[in-house]
């Protein structure tokens, strides 16, 4: 003990001391470490809708929790508060307006293993590819497509256990699969049909392509079978997404082919061309039963092109505006949709 | 007076080995100006590795956020974990990618 408390010593000792903990901070502990406060994120917007000449407004925020807790839990939820102001019809003037404020999911995520995360609570149907990647106003560009209610059980949500996770992978290809089962529930908060169903999908890296199969069942009353495949492609070299999914279900089958492009190669993403996204869908659906209101699915045959231009601003806001035509046997209309939003992402409170 | 530099030697060797055993086969000698580069590689490889797995995987479906406080990127990675499906290497991927 005397020779450390020898200044001779104690100098370089604790330079030593700091040197190594910088060095195991940086080289191996920091990532470790890394913050996990928890944060706000989602969108706020405006968006308006002009369908067969009339047109409907839409303040809307959509607040998204994260939080973790320990080094295994996840509590995450998603809300949806929107206003609707549109025209009173019927031959009268002036507008009716109505709020809505709804869950789209509030759920506990356990990573069990490497391989497997256990999901409880209120969540997203994985069936498809719209319900849980593209639903958020800052992520999605387009109106949801016409199959959507196929294999999302219609409210798009269940409620009780998932098993999910990533099965295997490598630089060539990689596995993932979700399982899951879900009460009926009536609860306004908290809807959702009695039902079970998964899928599994494979992503090709080098080819950035993804292929997949969902399946859904419905466990209430009629007892019925949905199934759905998906395919996306991104390739490497070009700022191009091409989006496509199918589904089959009891009422009605259907398909819908997207593709988007950042005109980034314009002089970068930041320039003025290089913010705009042209996208493009196409989609058709046909009906296989009688016309069932409940199911949410288009009465009839229906095919729907829509075209849109989104244009990137900084600070995170984007604009929108959207031309689309839907034929039918029971009537062809157009759509107008403008939209301006606004992503947000911040941690849930102030810290150092 | 040996016993503590002897600890403090081990002490260092011990921290550097890891380091020195993922470069050994580039890296022949141990001057500064090496271990800079050593660094440097080696944050580089990692950032290498994490934009593409987060080009691969969350760019598939969004636009990369441009720009948050460092204090929630482990939640970012948590929470791509789970809905993107990702696997442990390629959580920790992003996450050198965010929080280098």
């Amino acid at each position: 003990m005397q020779c450390f408390s020898n200044s001779k010593y104690v100098k370089p000792l604790r330079r030593i001391g700091t040197a190594l903990s910088v060095f195991w901070i940086s080289f191996f502990v920091g990532p470790l470490i890394a913050q996990t406060t928890p944060l706000i994120s989602g969108g706020a917007g405006f968006l308006t809708s002009t369908t067969a000449g009339a047109t409907t407004y839409q303040p809307i925020a959509v607040p998204v929790l994260e939080a973790p807790i320990g080094q295994h839990l996840l509590i995450e939820s998603r809300g949806n508060l929107v206003e609707t102001v549109s025209p009173s019809g019927g031959g009268q003037g002036g507008y009716n307006h109505s709020l809505f404020l709804s869950l789209a999911y509030l759920q506990a995520d356990y990573i069990a293993t490497p391989h497997l995360t256990v999901v409880g609570g209120y969540f997203l149907t994985p069936f498809g590819t719209y319900n849980e990647r593209l639903t958020p106003i800052w992520i999605g560009n387009l109106d949801a497509p016409l199959i959507f209610s196929i294999g999302t059980m219609v409210s798009g949500a269940g409620t009780g256990g998932m098993l999910r996770g990533n099965a295997f992978s490598s630089d060539k290809i990689s596995l993932s699969y979700a399982a899951y089962f879900s009460a009926g529930s009536t609860n306004k908060e908290f809807t959702s049909t009695r039902s079970a169903g998964g899928q599994m999908y494979a992503y090709f890296p080098e080819k950035r392509l993804e292929v997949g199969a969902s399946y859904g069942r419905l466990l209430d009353g009629k007892q019925t079978n949905s199934v759905g495949g998906h395919v996306w492609w991104e390739p490497a070299k070009v700022p191009l997404k091409v989006r496509s999914e199918y589904a089959h279900g009891a009422h009605s089958q259907g398909y819908w082919v997207e593709t988007d492009y950042r005109l980034s190669q314009i002089h970068g993403a930041e320039s003025f061309f290089g913010r705009l996204e042209p996208i493009f869908r196409i989609q058709q659906t046909f009906r296989e039963s009688a016309p069932d209101r409940t199911d949410f699915l288009p009465s009839a045959n229906t095919q729907r092109t829509d075209f849109q231009l989104a244009y990137h601003l900084p600070h995170e806001v984007r604009v929108n505006a959207t031309y689309a035509r839907q034929f039918s046997s029971t009537g062809n209309f157009n759509i107008w949709e403008t939209s301006v939003v606004y992503r947000f992402l911040f941690p849930a409170w102030k810290g150092k | 007076m040996m016993k503590p530099l002897k600890i403090i030697y081990s002490a260092l060797l011990l921290a550097a080995a890891p380091m020195l055993s993922q470069t050994a086969t580039t890296v022949p000698t141990q001057s500064n100006s090496a271990t800079a580069q050593v660094k440097n590689n080696i944050v580089t490889a990692h950032e290498r590795d994490g934009q593409q797995v987060f080009d691969q995987n969350c760019s598939r479906c969004h636009n990369t956020p441009q720009g948050f406080s460092p204090r929630i990127a482990g939640t970012v990675a948590r929470h791509m974990r789970v809905r993107a499906n990702l696997s442990k290497e390629d959580e920790q991927a992003i996450l050198r990618f965010l929080n280098p």
